[in-house]
């Protein structure tokens, strides 16, 4: 089966997790087109790390498919460098690798995975520091960064493999008020040129603004979903009704 | 040294405060040798010269033998004693490491492997020669090693020395395995995760971001056992190898075994140990702090 654009980039259908006796994803489906982004929601523990870290195998999954352009993630003979290839993870912790400068963090993978030409790789990832705004920070090491700082190169380090899908894990999460900003707007900038994205977060005003659907998860279910101008407003389950009047 | 109000400063507060119970400081940890002897006082080695020529004086006064006597015979001694035998320790322990540190980097990455046999079959080895005593891994290599090997026709013998060096690499080498493996496991999982989700493969990662982060954490633990391996060299001397405490006897007895000889002897030999180990404690303990405060 070959993916068409007019089919979904990511298809999440009927996916159960555990961890050991902890069902953690109780059977989740999703659909994202190309050039959407979706943000999920939910309280703490209710599997919105786990259901992303499925999408590009980090996590395996018990039942149900979930495929990416058409290929099903967890298909045991997949090839999984393949897959990474295609979607990008920026994570909470931002992750970067600490005994390589900013640059060098941007240029690794190309470099190493994609076997590309080392010129041509630099003058690249010079124009993504730059696009993340970082100009100037190229041999800072992570640890001469600030935490927005860092998640930012974090973030040009995921797309220098230019990816088709994002995925951010809660990434503004781990810094302080005034720095998470700059941290949203250069992923609106993303979602503004048409990266596929897919979020998890706690910002509800951002994921009101960019989002073209909301996605609230509760204990390993979808409860209810909808695009942000319907969700925030009209949101009918109790449980969704709940979260929102504690977090907004 | 930061100061925490309350745990290592007054506190600022009247309310009672649990302190925390400082474990690392209370339990034995595998760098203890090291400590203690990077710990000793610059002159320790004087003391150990002058209570081993002084005390033949005091234990065996009525004797006709004179410490003046068992002076003269461990100076004229001293040379060969250093040129044949403990030149030879220190070749041993250098080619015991060499070969312990090769075996152990390959072992400990075999305890990490995806390969659940290789994983277990390293864990097994690691565990046996880290747990069993260095003088009968070294009887056994005695016993088992033939004495020459036939390789393509020729005739390579195998000397006693030879066969303590690979007898004392393989308890070295069970150490380092555990060295590269608690290493590695120090690094945060996330960096294997992040890794990964650059497509990165497993040897990519390993190589490339793993080891690079946890190399410098590993030298400190390395030179201790270093240390701690040179100090175990004169087990050799049950082997019959020609080394500083093998030496050490013959000389005595060609000095017709006076009793008063025993410690200017034996006490230059710990003298030699302590002169060679004291430095590479020293430093072990200097990187260790070094490399602690930057991850
Ligand atoms: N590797 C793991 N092993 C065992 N249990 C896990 C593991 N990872 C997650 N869990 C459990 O799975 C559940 C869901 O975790 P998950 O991280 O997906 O939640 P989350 O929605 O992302 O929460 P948060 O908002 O706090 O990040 C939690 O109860 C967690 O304890
Ligand atoms: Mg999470």
């Amino acid at each position: 089966m070959t993916w068409t654009p007019d089919q979904p980039i990511i298809s999440i259908k009927d996916v159960h997790k555990s961890f050991g006796d902890l069902e953690v994803l109780k059977g989740v489906s999703l659909d994202v087109m190309k050039g959407e982004v979706i943000c999920i929601i939910g309280p703490s523990g209710s599997g919105k790390s786990t259901l992303i870290r499925c999408i590009n195998g980090l996590n395996d999954v018990q039942g149900g498919s979930i495929t990416v352009e058409g290929i099903e993630v967890h298909d045991p003979d997949l090839d999984k460098l393949a897959l990474r290839k295609k979607v990008g993870m920026v994570f909470q912790q931002y992750n970067l690798f600490p005994h390589k400068t900013a640059l060098e963090n941007v240029m690794m993978a190309p470099l190493l995975v994609l076997k590309r030409d080392k010129a041509q790789v630099e003058e690249e990832a010079r124009a993504l520091i730059k696009k993340v705004r970082l100009e100037g920070k190229e041999n800072s090491y992570p640890g001469e960064l600030s935490g927005g700082q860092q998640q930012r190169t974090a973030i040009a380090r995921s797309l220098a493999m230019n990816p088709d899908v994002m995925l951010f894990d809660e990434v503004t999460a781990a810094l302080d008020p005034e720095t998470v900003k700059e941290v949203l707007v250069t992923i609106k900038d993303l979602a503004a040129e048409g990266m596929t994205c897919i979020l998890v977060t706690h910002e509800m005003g951002f994921a009101k603004e960019i989002a073209d659907h909301i996605y609230f998860t509760d204990r390993g279910v979808i409860v209810e979903h909808g695009p942000p101008s319907t969700f925030f407003e009209r949101a009918s389950d109790p449980r969704t009704r709940e979260f929102l009047s504690q977090i907004l | 040294m930061k100061t925490i109000p309350g745990v290592t400063a007054r506190a600022s507060t009247d309310l009672p405060v649990l302190k925390p119970f400082d474990v690392a400081a209370h339990s034995p940890d595998s760098m203890m040798m090291t400590r203690w002897v990077a710990g000793l006082p610059w002159w320790s080695p004087a003391a150990i010269l002058t209570i081993s020529l002084i005390w033949p004086a005091i234990a065996y006064a009525q004797s006709s033998y004179s410490i003046g006597q068992a002076t003269e015979a461990l100076w004229r001694w001293m040379p060969f004693l250093l040129r044949e035998g403990f030149l030879l320790n220190v070749l041993i322990s250098i080619f015991a490491m060499l070969i312990g540190t090769l075996a152990g980097a390959a072992l400990g990455l075999g305890q990490i492997s995806i390969n659940k046999w290789v994983r277990r079959f390293a864990w097994f080895a690691t565990q046996l020669f880290r747990n069993s005593p260095w003088l009968v891994i070294l009887f056994i290599v005695l016993l088992a090693l033939p004495f020459e090997v036939r390789i393509f026709g020729t005739i390579m013998t195998f000397p006693d020395w030879w066969k303590a060096v690979i007898g004392l690499s393989l308890p070295v080498m069970a150490n380092i395995s555990e060295i590269v493996r608690g290493a590695v496991a120090s690094v945060p999982t996330a960096q294997w995760e992040a890794s990964e989700s650059l497509a990165f493969s497993r040897r990519q990662t390993l190589w490339r971001i793993i080891l690079p982060q946890c190399f410098k954490r590993m030298i400190p633990p390395w030179m201790n056992w270093y240390a701690i391996l040179t100090m175990a060299t004169p087990l050799c001397s049950l082997l019959g190898v020609q080394e500083l405490i093998t030496l050490s006897r013959q000389a005595m007895e060609s000095e017709n075994n006076h009793p008063e000889l025993l410690m200017p002897f034996y006490g230059f030999a710990l003298l030699m140990f302590f002169i060679y180990c004291y430095p590479i404690a020293r430093a072990t303990i200097a990187l260790e702090r070094r490399f602690s405060v930057k991850l």
